[in-house]
């Protein structure tokens, strides 16, 4: 499931820098419903955006990954 | 989205200017991300209202929607849409937040 986001992340945002890890450990009380991940993103597309709406371009791409098998996805977004 | 339910969720969200959508209650979060919010604010001793997508299937599925954000918790100014836990932690150490709830 990482190959295919980071895949997906680079596919819609040419040239970004992406790293991605599982952050699942730690949370198996309650992650029946999914894994934590956390992803960090360095893309020039996104300067001039707002962090809601650099974050809000992350799910976007994630959307499905986000309906069931992600439970939590902490992003950290740079421009540069 | 059903009309009713978007008026609940914008209702809700006018009813303080802080208010945020969480799994549990301020006592009794039942989510690592809804607790780390909560805390953020209690340490700065903002207060706020809430409401635990928990209690409400329709709720908790409509928010996203309303936000396009898929995740909960959601934090709203005002009756804006701020974000969620990592945008609420960075808006702080920059204190963008704490300018937000002054104005």
């Amino acid at each position: 499931m990482l190959n295919r986001i980071r895949q997906k992340l680079e596919a819609a945002f040419p040239g970004a820098k992406v790293q991605i890890a599982d952050t699942s450990a730690g949370h198996e009380t309650h992650n029946s419903s999914g894994a934590h991940l956390a992803v960090s993103i360095t893309y020039k597309g996104f300067a001039g955006k707002s962090l809601l709406e650099q974050h809000q371009m992350v799910y976007a791409v994630l959307k499905e990954e986000m309906k069931e098998q992600v439970h939590a996805l902490k992003i950290k977004t740079r421009t540069q | 989205m059903n009309p009713e339910i978007k008026q609940i969720i914008e209702e809700r969200i006018n009813s303080s200017k802080l208010f945020l959508f969480m799994k549990g209650t301020p006592e009794d979060p039942q989510c690592g991300f809804s607790a780390q919010v909560v805390s953020i604010l209690n340490d700065l001793g903002i207060e706020f209202a809430s409401f635990d997508v928990l209690s409400d299937e329709n709720i908790r599925q409509a928010i996203k929607e309303y936000a396009n954000w898929p995740t909960i918790p959601q934090l709203y100014i005002n009756g804006k849409f701020i974000g969620g836990c990592d945008i609420v932690r960075e808006l702080v150490a920059s204190g963008e937040l704490q300018g937000l709830v002054a104005r």
